[in-house]
């Protein structure tokens, strides 16, 4: 074989690994907003009455005005809408005045630490402790029950299911704050803020007027997407929603699940409308939101013109340190009072504490348990990593090729947080039936691989852009291929925002009911759904057993996640971790 | 419009299949055809004994008959009927996801009329000849359904009240005295929100004593009439739900969420479909030992729960042999143990052989149940048709907000 065969063989492996390279966008695309979109189709025709199995031959508008005289209705779209945008708000509000009020103190280090396992658990593990913490026979009534309160019974209080969904809103916002706070730390990082807040106090403002007046303006924007997609879950969102918000009626998106499992074919058309009606509450929102951000831009540009210095502002910043770490400590005690529940032996309203602790309730739930935490694990083992490969595939064809990805790309990567998932799961799920693999396994791996590649996505491509290309250049004039660059050289520099993308997937994947319930057909039992399905029972006890397994994986992923890198690189100084 | 024809194109492909005539097979070749096979056991898994129940006869079956069972929990059975409905629609009549469900009600009533059910079967069972259908006529008369074979009787409920005796030393003894005493203690009363089946069950028991005429309610639903004849339960209800655990505005969603609430004390009754679940719940720790049971003077509502085969599962061989066992009196005499469950048995004790009527007459009733002459007469489920109607009407009335 001479030189030039040589080379052209190389040249031909080159160009196939490198066109296989530019096809990964599309069908990273493809594979996760194919069933997006297939799903909004699914469910769009029925909504129109267009299902020929079950006799709707032709368009009409027929599920809607069934869906119109649905008892409740208005009352159920109140609470989704209303909920959704008072727990944004909340959230948004409390993390931008903390960080405004307490960015660059040590207070403010301290509180980034206790971050991270909360944001790790699902939304609903926290609902359930916080159902039980909050109850009229909670634990917070029990602390101080009877001694203090003269109560010997529970009092006929209405807290948790209360009618106006206060407790859904409080449930909700106490997981949002912590991951609109993350949002903004990394905002808070590219803006240069600190030295912008300095120089506004030096101009005499106030520290909470100096951060909104001139940082908020700069990292607003970068968090606005999350903000939205906060939004979005927040108006449809249906695991966290049975546990906390009102039954009668429950808010449209539960409303809607019990429709679509209605026995009465029928009811499929009026769920399909309820569906898209859905879809439009989100929008709604979130043009409510818009105009919102408009007034707040007017309204903030005056008052910055003002040059109002607020300087007494301590009861501004006091409230927001009690608010949030307020928040913080109420969902850490509502997880302590899961793990305690799942060993509790007689626990009966007042006592403080349980009687006695026994494994009971685990030996007794060991193999269903064994076996929701292997489903759990491996469908989110292989779906985080899956989705990794992917995500890697588009960062390394956009540094290859220079596509940076437009702002445009990145709202079709936020799409399936956007889109409520009520509203295409029903769709994708007659999709996943004629593909036949409707329950499977992979059929469950898949729609999770929808939902945590954004995240995976999103957590890996800073660092991954971020990265010194020069080392690349190095390596490539040492006369590496771009493949062994990328193994042997980017890859492991990177490999600890690596295992944090794959462990953040992995989390998203413990927290997912719907697309659990939907593509796994109701057969395939995670912790989640199992622990959902069990939540109208109110045994705390099998529930606190599932949430304490909800809390460990994540828990045990992240920690991966930090000590495999602390051991690879404990010889290399410049890759140590440093806190 | 290229989706909406290829949508079009899969969905008109589809073929409706009916229900399929009985297997000829005998039941050897059933068992034998069962043998590897593995039946997706729909049921309802609110319940942690029941749970642990269908987890133990699985064992039994796989060990015997080398037939696995995975137990498909359901929060609502109306989740597997509409997943079998699902299968139909887009084609699939065989191979199909769900293999067993325990079933009865208007649940069976849909799946019947949609032809959804394979059968009938029943009477191939071996264990079927001990079913008492002659004094349990609910056994083949499901909610004024006829069963037909369609499925497998396997457990006998009967509406009680469990009452916490400490707080509680006399109980009523009619749905009038219920709402009197709920008016002197208010708050300490609920019932589960429909159309969770127990809260339907009180209602159905409220209009059996409250309706002028009881006979209109064992035929079909008169939607000229529905409104007189439920008025007086409409009057009922809007008395009590004021004075009500949280005024009737938040209503626990399930039996095991209503247990819950009488052990912590927030409540001094609650509603249950089976006679032996208070003694159950006290033994596991559960319930305080004060708790009892009573039933009302007037009777109160009874009724049988099933295990159906859908038209296109999967397991067929296995889950008939896997509902074959369920009837046998080892597994119904644990199911009637307190210990394990406390849920009465479909059998007729007097057709077993003597050695098999001992498992059943060695059993403890527990301290909370009545014993079989007090638990008065049991009254015939209304036609399935008015759980439907009562139900939308409730929500109409108490789940529509303000």
């Amino acid at each position: 074989m001479s030189i030039a065969d040589i080379a052209a063989k190389g040249a031909t492996i080159f160009r196939l690994r490198k066109s296989a390279l530019r096809a990964v966008p599309p069908v990273t695309l493809l594979l996760f907003l194919g069933p997006v979109a297939a799903g909004l189709i699914g469910t769009l025709l029925p909504a129109f009455g267009y299902l020929p199995v079950l006799g709707g031959e032709t368009l009409s508008l027929a599920p809607w005005r069934q869906l119109l005289a649905a008892p409740g209705l208005a009352e159920s779209v109140r609470l989704s809408f209303v909920g959704g945008l008072a727990t944004t708000a909340v959230a948004l509000a409390v993390v931008i005045l903390f960080c405004a009020g307490w960015h660059g103190t040590r207070g403010f280090a301290r509180v980034q630490r206790l971050l991270s396992p909360l944001l790790s658990v699902p939304h609903v593990t926290v609902a359930f402790g916080l159902a039980f913490v909050l109850a009229p026979s909670g634990w917070i009534l029990r602390l101080v029950s009877p001694w203090a309160t003269g109560l010997a019974r529970p009092p006929d209080l209405i807290i948790v299911h209360d009618p106006a969904g206060l407790t859904l809103i409080a449930g909700l916002a106490i997981k949002e704050i912590p991951f609109l706070f993350l949002m903004t730390l990394a905002a808070i990082g590219q803006v240069d803020a600190a030295r912008t807040r300095t120089m506004a106090r030096t101009l005499g403002y106030g520290p909470v007027a100096a951060w909104l007046k001139a940082v908020f303006p700069q990292v607003y924007p970068q968090i606005r997407l999350p903000v939205f997609a906060v939004l979005a879950y927040a108006v449809s969102v249906v695991d966290v929603a049975i546990v906390l918000a009102p039954t009668t009626p429950p808010p449209l998106a539960v409303q809607l699940v019990r429709w679509f499992n209605d026995p009465d074919l029928a009811m499929r058309f009026v769920a399909s409308a309820g569906a898209i009606l859905q879809l439009a509450i989100v929008v709604a929102a979130m043009a409510l939101w818009w105009l919102g951000e408009r007034a707040l831009i007017c309204g903030g540009r005056m008052w910055i013109r003002t040059g109002w210095r607020w300087r007494r502002d301590l009861w501004v910043r006091r409230t927001a340190a009690l608010a949030l770490v307020g928040g913080f400590a109420v969902a850490f005690f509502s997880l302590l009072s899961m793990a305690l529940w799942s060993v509790a032996g007689r626990w009966r309203f007042p006592e403080a504490l349980p009687d006695g602790l026994n494994l009971a309730t685990w030996v007794g739930n060991a193999d269903r348990l064994t076996a929701a935490g292997w489903n759990t694990l491996s469908v989110g083992i292989v779906a985080s990593i899956v989705a990794l490969v992917f995500a890697v595939g588009c960062l390394e064809n956009e540094a290859r090729f220079g596509h940076r990805a437009t702002n445009r790309a990145l709202l079709l990567l936020y799409l399936p947080l956007l889109v409520p998932q009520v509203a295409f799961l029903f769709g994708a799920q007659v999709m996943l039936i004629v593909l036949n693999i409707d329950g499977s396994w992979l059929a469950v791996a898949w729609s999770h691989l929808v939902f945590v590649l954004p995240y995976v996505f999103l957590s890996l491509a800073d660092p991954y852009r971020s990265w010194d290309d020069r080392y690349a250049r190095t390596a490539l004039c040492l006369g590496a291929g771009p493949w062994r660059v990328l193994r042997c050289i980017k890859l492991p520099m990177l490999l600890r925002p690596v295992l944090v993308a794959v462990a953040v997937g992995f989390a998203v994947s413990v927290s997912l009911y719907l697309p659990t319930l939907f593509a796994g057909a109701g057969r395939f039992d995670t912790l989640t759904t199992e622990a959902v399905s069990l939540a109208a029972s109110g045994n705390r006890r099998i529930i606190g057993a599932y949430a304490l397994m909800q809390m460990l994986l994540p828990f045990l992923a992240f920690t991966l996640a930090a000590a495999v890198p602390a051991w690879m690189f404990r010889h290399r100084r410049g890759l140590r971790v440093t806190l | 419009m290229r989706a909406f024809g290829f949508l079009a194109i899969f969905l008109s492909a589809v073929v409706a299949v009916g229900a399929q005539p009985a297997a000829a097979d005998t039941w050897e070749e059933t068992v034998t055809k069962a043998r590897g096979q593995t039946v997706f056991w729909n049921a309802w898994a609110g319940d942690e004994r029941i749970n642990a129940y269908i987890a133990w006869a699985g064992a039994q079956v796989k060990n015997r008959y080398g037939v696995a069972v995975k137990h498909v929990k359901l929060s609502d059975t109306a989740e597997a009927v509409s997943r079998v409905v699902a299968e139909k629609a887009a084609g699939r009549t065989s191979g199909g996801s769900v293999d067993l469900i325990w079933i009865n009600g208007e649940n069976f009533a849909a799946m019947k009329r949609n032809k959804l059910l394979f059968g009938p079967w029943t009477s191939n069972a071996p264990n079927y000849r001990f079913v008492d259908t002659i004094g349990k006529k609910t056994t083949t008369i499901d909610f004024t359904i006829p069963v037909d074979g369609l499925e497998a009787p396997w457990g006998m409920a009967q509406f009680v009240f469990m009452y916490d005796s400490k707080s509680l030393p006399t109980p009523p003894t009619s749905i009038k005295g219920l709402l009197n005493w709920a008016k002197q203690n208010k708050g300490r009363f609920t019932y589960p929100q429909p159309p969770n089946f127990l809260g339907t069950t009180f209602l159905k028991q409220a209009l059996i004593e409250l309706v002028a005429d009881p006979a209109v309610l064992q035929k079909e639903v008169d939607p000229k009439q529905f409104a007189a004849v439920t008025a007086p339960l409409w009057r009922f209800l809007d008395a009590l739900h004021p004075a009500m655990w949280r005024s009737g505005k938040v209503f626990p969603q399930n039996g095991p969420a209503q247990h819950r609430l009488l052990d912590d004390g927030e409540v001094d009754i609650a509603l249950s479909f089976q006679p032996a679940e208070a003694s159950s719940l006290i033994a596991r720790g559960a319930l305080p030992d004060t708790v009892r049971t009573f039933v009302l003077a007037g009777g109160t509502v009874g009724n049988t729960s099933f295990v159906a085969i859908p038209f296109n599962a999967k397991a067929r061989d296995g889950a008939m042999v896997l509902a074959d066992f369920l009837m046998s009196p080892e597994a119904q005499a644990r199911k009637q143990n307190p210990e394990f469950w406390g849920s009465g048995t479909v059998l007729a004790i007097d057709k077993l052989p003597v050695t098999e009527q001992n498992r059943f007459g060695n059993l403890k009733l527990g301290i909370a149940t009545l014993p079989p002459e007090r638990l008065g007469d049991t009254l015939l489920e209304p036609h399935t048709s008015w759980v439907t109607a009562l139900e939308e009407d409730w929500a109409k009335r108490y789940a529509a907000g303000k």
